[in-house]
């Protein structure tokens, strides 16, 4: 039977404060899991309304105006609250210094300061929706948003805030991984989810500080009227365009490259041999995120952009599909031939290879220049980036959600229950989605309060799945927390895989290690060792 | 807890790195990235001017001989004085020569500090001729569409500068009082290095100011 | 001296490499200003920046020691010189090649935006007939 250890981090030290004002990079991680959750329930709460409204066209619960101010939390909560510091700020926090063998980032009280700010800026988005709230969409296009009513400055402020807790982020993880690794933990060792942290954070300090001038720059079109956003003072609106998707496209590379490192370690892990393709993997991130930065254009193909450079970002957007590809192959030889378990985290990286696979080639559509000029701004591009965002992104978030909970907490959570709630996530989805590709492809735009009636049987379908969706959401957070408080002792390698998080107690002590480990094994070496499963 | 322990590690050593070396490696990593996300920051700002620039090119032209040469060049040298002093003084301290490097930085601090001088006078200058950016811009002597374009890039251009400016000497007199509290020496100088890099890229930036809105030939 | 004791990689400059670099600086700022009264058409911008490249190639390589520090903060300053180019690059193409296939694009967008016009116009007295001026 396996025990708690007596001293952990949980109970190193005891009061609220312990916990707010801590250092320790694993708590730190789950304030953020905290926050990002109670920002994930959020947004949920505003999908669930707009899918509502959706119900029938014209008005059923809300008014039009109201609508618009709806989707635009939805999803400047769901992008800047939940999805960028999912991953990397929650788990990359509690589990790279542990992948490395390093007692804690390279620095401490900048990560705490990450998470204030991260608060702070919050704080500014819920300012702005008690004030009124945004109507822009979360893209802030101009001219309409220097001219709106809304509260845009409250809302650009936070994002604006928030930036600098993404870059902070980003810096730290940069600098952990190149100074703080364990002995003998070379670079061609690192778990693959270190990789994905690590190109993550190259995006995130290379990219970020360009959505902050963009900000900046549309507070003060707003506030002081500046004028070079505005085409009646001879500014150029489509500017803001480039600005905001220089940030935004390798932003969306952000969301997903540490979710590709999870599946990684879950593929590897749950297949109990070792990765195909590890050096391919690896720098198939740095590929990605460098070639994030030059597509951005493919957001403007109807901007009024120069047809010769959509032709040239339509070109390179194709290049993208080269490492995603790379990936999606090396996962699937990874698991050929394996020992394959079905537990739920594996449920979750299955469920990602299958639903990344469409988000990703539905992209294909929508950055061939000719389609896109059908396909732009319908709900076809709404399904796309939700099959990569919720089935890639979420889907991996997920999966690496259960596959750490017992180190998080020491305790497993109940397995059965966590099969149905993924059964129910993963229909309630697809339900979801798939009908919004066909009402895309028809020709629904996206954002319209209100539709022609034959579109009417395809928006309750999407609005009836987005309630299988959220049963299955409300069953996870249920048995999550219930593992907290009454699961069984996990003990300290519950899956047997082979990274160096699972050579430590679980939970871990203070400094993760009882004293500096010494890498005695890859991280995949499965074909080498087989290690116990404690559970 | 924080910082500093018992078992004999100097008192600037955190207790999460393995030694010194570690420890001033990672803070000038963690530096130079930041500088990476400033050069980023201020991209934004060039780009905007290349596009406006282009799109407007005899305007620029004529709105920037409203700028003053002689206080725009005044300006240059001594920024590029202060990055050399400021290069002098972390000399000095890599030798535990303190006095001199006190001296040193205070010299830098008071450049910048006329640095600011000087761009007051500019600005206020122009606030009084009404040269301003965007719905603020009343002045009537530039030829050419929507001057005011100018104006808003010079203002952000050198007003994001200028904060940058300011960040800089708060950040040279928490230094200097480092330095004169006897904290640093030549065994542990890392927030003068850190703050000399930071410096040196404001003094860069300015270079790239310089010519590109004082000197449009 | 303990010589690389505490701080790592202690290159210690000369003070007169430093002097000769701040006096390199101060006439390069005296060469950039002169060249700038003389008309060299497009050369004119082009030398600005080149000039003002170089400086700051000195200032980065021996004030900021890229040339003797470890060579890691040499590729973090080239990445970011490396993405402001590829965002100046990639956005000015978009803009210098607006005309190329629709010449209508070329146009700027304040003379047929009239749905964007305040109801007061912004400087000038009377509405700004060309806006267009300002071809390439």
């Amino acid at each position: 039977m396996n025990k708690i250890p007596e001293v952990n981090y949980l109970n190193a030290s005891r009061g609220i404060r312990s916990w707010l004002f801590t250092l320790d990079h694993k708590r730190i991680g789950l304030l953020y899991l905290f926050s990002i959750m109670a920002a994930f329930a959020l947004g949920g709460i505003f999908a669930i309304l707009i899918r509502l409204e959706l119900l029938g066209p014209g008005k059923d619960i809300m008014e039009a105006r109201t609508y618009n101010q709806i989707f635009t939390l939805h999803g400047a909560v769901m992008i800047f609250l939940f999805i960028i510091p999912s991953i990397p700020a929650a788990m990359g926090n509690f589990i790279l210094p542990q992948m490395i063998g390093a007692k804690d980032v390279a620095f401490p009280r900048l990560n705490l300061l990450s998470w204030w700010i991260y608060i702070f800026g919050a704080v500014f988005a819920v300012i702005s929706m008690s004030t009124g709230s945004v109507d822009t969409g979360w893209t802030f296009y101009t001219p309409y948003s220097t001219t709106t009513s809304t509260s845009v400055v409250a809302m650009t402020l936070g994002v604006f805030i928030l930036g600098f807790s993404s870059i902070f982020t980003g810096l730290n993880f940069i600098v952990t991984i190149h100074k703080m690794r364990a002995p003998g933990q070379t670079w061609f060792k690192l778990p693959l989810f270190v990789w994905g942290l690590y190109a993550t954070a190259i995006i995130q300090v290379l990219a970020t500080p360009v959505l902050g001038i963009t900000v900046l720059l549309l507070i003060l079109e707003r506030v002081a009227g500046i004028g070079i956003f505005d085409p009646a003072m001879g500014g150029d609106p489509v500017l803001f365009q480039h600005f905001f998707w220089f940030y935004s496209h390798p932003a969306v590379y952000i969301m997903i490259l540490p979710g590709m490192g999870i599946i990684s370690e879950l593929i590897s892990a749950f297949s109990q041999k070792r990765i195909f393709g590890y050096k391919a993997i690896a720098f198939s991130s740095l590929a990605i995120a460098f070639i994030s930065f030059l597509v951005w254009g493919h957001h403007m193909f109807v901007s009024g952009q120069s047809q010769l450079a959509s032709a040239i970002f339509s070109f390179l957007t194709f290049l993208v599909g080269i490492p995603s590809g790379i990936k999606i192959f090396n996962w699937l030889a990874t698991l050929y031939k394996g020992k394959i378990r079905f537990d739920t985290p594996m449920l979750y990286a299955l469920s990602f290879l299958f639903l990344f696979t469409i988000g990703g080639l539905t992209g294909m559509f929508l950055g061939t220049l000719a389609t896109d000029v059908h396909l732009h701004d319908t709900y076809f591009v709404v399904a796309h980036f939700h099959y990569v965002m919720v089935g890639g992104t979420v889907m991996a978030f997920f999966g690496g959600l259960h596959y750490w909970w017992p180190k998080f907490w020491g305790r497993m959570y109940n397995e059965l229950w966590a099969k149905i709630s993924i059964a129910f996530t993963f229909v309630g989805f697809n339900i979801t989605f798939l009908s919004q590709f066909v009402l895309g492809a028809k020709g629904m735009p996206r954002r319209y309060y209100s539709y022609l009636d034959k579109f009417q049987p395809l928006h309750d379908l999407s609005s009836f799945g987005s309630w299988i969706m959220a049963i299955g959401f409300f069953i996870m957070a249920v048995y999550l927390i219930h593992a907290v408080f009454k699961g069984r002792p996990a003990g300290d390698n519950p899956w047997g895989a082979l990274t160096f998080e699972w050579e430590t107690t679980s939970p871990p002590p203070k400094e993760n290690f009882i004293e500096t480990p010494t890498l005695t094994h890859g991280p995949y070496d499965y074909d080498k060792i087989v290690p116990e499963r404690t559970i | 807890m924080s910082s500093g322990n018992s078992n004999g590690h100097p008192a600037h050593l955190a207790h999460h790195f393995s030694d010194a070396a570690q420890q001033s490696e990672s803070a000038k990593i963690g530096m130079w990235i930041f500088l990476l996300t400033e050069i980023l920051l201020f991209a934004g700002l060039f780009v905007a001017y290349a596009v406006y620039r282009s799109a407007n090119t005899e305007m620029f032209y004529n709105a920037h001989k409203h700028l003053d040469i002689h206080l725009g060049t005044l300006n240059t040298i001594v920024l590029i004085t202060s990055s050399l002093t400021m290069a002098l003084a972390i000399r000095s301290i890599q030798l535990n020569d303190r006095k001199k490097s006190i001296k040193l930085l205070a010299a830098t601090f008071a450049l910048a500090a006329v640095f600011l001088i000087v761009k007051y006078f500019e600005y206020s200058h122009k606030f009084d001729l009404g040269q301003l950016p965007g719905k603020f811009y009343t002045y009537t002597g530039i030829e050419g569409s929507n001057p005011h374009i100018f104006f808003s890039v010079y203002f952000m251009m050198t007003g994001l500068h200028g904060i940058h400016v300011i960040a800089g000497m708060i950040a040279i007199s928490w230094v200097m009082r480092k330095t004169i509290q006897g904290k640093l020496s030549s065994e542990y100088y890392t927030p003068m290095e850190l703050t000399g890099l930071y410096w040196h890229l404001v003094d860069m930036i300015w270079i790239f100011l310089f010519p590109l809105l004082y000197l449009i030939g | 001296m303990s010589g690389h004791s505490t701080q790592e990689n202690r290159h210690i400059i000369p003070a007169r490499t430093y002097i000769a670099v701040g006096v390199g600086l101060l006439l390069l700022t005296a060469v950039t200003v002169g060249v700038s009264f003389i008309h060299l058409e497009g050369w004119n911008a082009i030398a600005a920046v080149g000039i003002a490249s170089v400086k700051a190639l000195l200032v980065a390589l021996i004030f900021m020691h890229l040339l003797y520090d470890k060579k890691i903060f040499l590729v973090i300053f080239s990445t970011a010189i490396l993405f402001l180019g590829i965002f100046l690059a990639l956005t000015m193409f978009d803009i210098l090649s607006r005309g190329e296939i629709y010449p209508e694009y070329e146009k700027t967008i304040e003379k047929n935006a009239v749905m964007y016009k305040k109801a007061e116009p912004a400087p000038a007295a009377e509405p700004v007939e060309d806006s267009t001026s300002d071809v390439q």
